[in-house]
């Protein structure tokens, strides 16, 4: 065992020698391999951490939403539905919603309205004329509790809000764009039929009747669409899902360019190398020697770039609030959360990105050496 | 005599030094996971009490700002030819086929 190390530490010597010998070759390898395990670890260490809070934190959202559906486009609720749902065995409590959107040319961005539920045990409905509004809107147009917000109605009337509180910051996530009123500010300002809502909420205790419910609901109301609580989070889980949406447009091209790229570098050996087979192979090497050899050149530009990638990564993520990819996920969004991703990392992930980081090159290495190696030293010099 | 250390106990050093900053970047992921629970706590307590449906990631569209509220097709509401045109549709991926949709 003893004489097993001492002669992979002799080769490790060997390899890092001939790594140094070509020095500006393997560190532009080194360093685009670094971007590519950086750029797949920070996708993916920020995706699984908002996979993990949009499931924590949407767990609380409403069992089922139904939405109304006029030639399959959203519509208003009409309230009298809300009777003719009537009771629904394991149906706790429901009511409608209202809610909506609002463009603000000023800033030219998109505000969530909302009136909280009637009832809510942490937002009541604000008074006539006062607002609660989420951190993104007080920041984007420089608003503090007490300032007046100024917005033209659906009819073209000014409305000046009073900014009775701002949402907590650390709710930003999911607030960030919301900004609560009343439900007669509501309907007067956006011109809203005194009979409708957006749509209705239902509650439902008892988590295995939420299906049942949703069946019952859709054959009493058929131009209506439930939306589960399941759904929500499936959509999310989709949203954010490893292979998915962020990581295949951001990764796709980039990562076939590097494997085109790698493959060229570690399958087509140099008339150099080739000689150098040769040498060490007539001076009494034996082909597993080389191939060890080989072995230990590729895992020590695979790790040290997986090392410094994946460490890089979470760095970037966790500490710099992933801010590369900020511009990505903005869009053309002027209301942007400020939060920091909280840390939920899969040791599955991490040992899937080790994995498809440091094997494939170090196997892709050792393939045409072997071809090589395997030849007569004579004829490999010549 | 002092020799100088050789390249493979430098190189072999490094890479220990490496997996202990690894080991430690999930110790601290773990503390700070657990820091974060008041947070998260808010941000669950506030969802229960709006009625919240979706992240505020990405506001520009309405589709985009409550995925799990919009209409199947949404992104093809404005003409039935019309490609996407918000930069956020291509990190919102269209809904899988065979899967229950929102």
């Amino acid at each position: 065992m003893r004489q097993f190390l001492r002669r992979q530490r002799y080769l490790i010597d060997y390899s890092l020698s001939a790594l140094a010998r070509r020095p500006g070759k393997h560190l532009a390898l080194l360093l685009v391999y670094t971007l590519v395990v950086f750029l797949l670890a920070s996708v993916m260490l920020f995706t699984q951490s908002l996979r993990r809070e949009a499931a924590l934190v949407l767990a609380q959202s409403p069992e089922i939403i139904l939405q109304r559906q006029i030639a399959g486009r959203h519509d208003l609720m009409p309230a009298e539905y809300l009777d003719r749902i009537g009771r629904i065995r394991g149906v706790s409590a429901k009511y409608g919603r209202l809610w909506g959107y609002f463009y603000d040319p000023a800033v030219r961005a998109n505000y969530t309205l909302m009136v909280p539920p009637s009832g809510s045990p942490a937002h009541g409905e604000p008074a006539p004329g006062d607002i609660v509004i989420g951190a993104g809107i007080a920041r984007t147009r420089g608003l503090e509790v007490g300032d007046y917000l100024s917005l033209r109605s659906a009819r073209g009337e000014p409305f000046a809000f009073r900014v009775a509180a701002l949402l907590p910051h650390s709710t930003e996530l999911v607030s960030t764009d919301l900004m609560l009123l009343g439900a007669d500010d509501f309907r007067r300002f956006f011109a809203f039929p005194a009979d409708r809502f957006t749509d209705i909420v239902l509650q439902v205790r008892n988590p295995r009747e939420v299906r049942k419910v949703a069946e019952k609901l859709s054959l009493a109301l058929p131009d209506t669409r439930p939306i589960l609580r399941e759904e929500i989070l499936r959509t999310y889980d989709a949203v954010f899902g490893w292979r998915q949406g962020l990581v295949f447009v951001l990764m796709g091209g980039m990562v076939l360019a590097f494997v085109i790229f790698a493959w060229d570098r570690a399958a087509g050996l140099s008339g150099e190398e080739r000689r150098e087979i040769g040498i060490l192979k007539s001076i009494g090497w034996e082909t597993g020697d080389v191939l060890r050899m080989k072995f230990w050149e590729g895992a020590i530009l695979s790790l040290t770039a997986f090392f410094l990638g994946y460490l890089l990564a979470y760095a970037h993520v966790f500490y710099l609030s992933a801010a590369l990819f900020e511009p990505v996920l903005k869009g053309w969004a002027v209301l942007y959360p400020d939060f920091r991703p909280i840390p939920f990392v899969d040791g599955l992930q991490v040992a899937t990105l080790f994995f498809f980081t440091v094997f494939p090159y170090t196997v892709a290495t050792i393939v045409p050496i072997w071809r090589t190696a395997v030849t007569d030293p004579d004829a490999v010099m010549r | 005599m002092l020799y100088p250390m050789r390249q493979s106990d430098l190189f072999l050093r490094a890479v220990a030094a490496a997996s202990a900053l690894l080991l430690f970047s999930a110790v601290d992921a773990g503390l700070r996971a657990r820091a974060a629970a008041p947070v998260i706590a808010q941000r669950s307590a506030l969802v229960a009490a709006l009625d919240l449906t979706d992240l505020a990631l990405f506001t520009e569209a309405r589709y985009t700002r409550h995925p799990s509220q919009a209409d199947l097709h949404s992104a093809f509401q404005d003409h039935p030819m019309a490609l996407e045109h918000f930069p956020t549709g291509s990190l919102v991926p269209a809904p899988i086929p065979g899967r229950p949709l929102p």
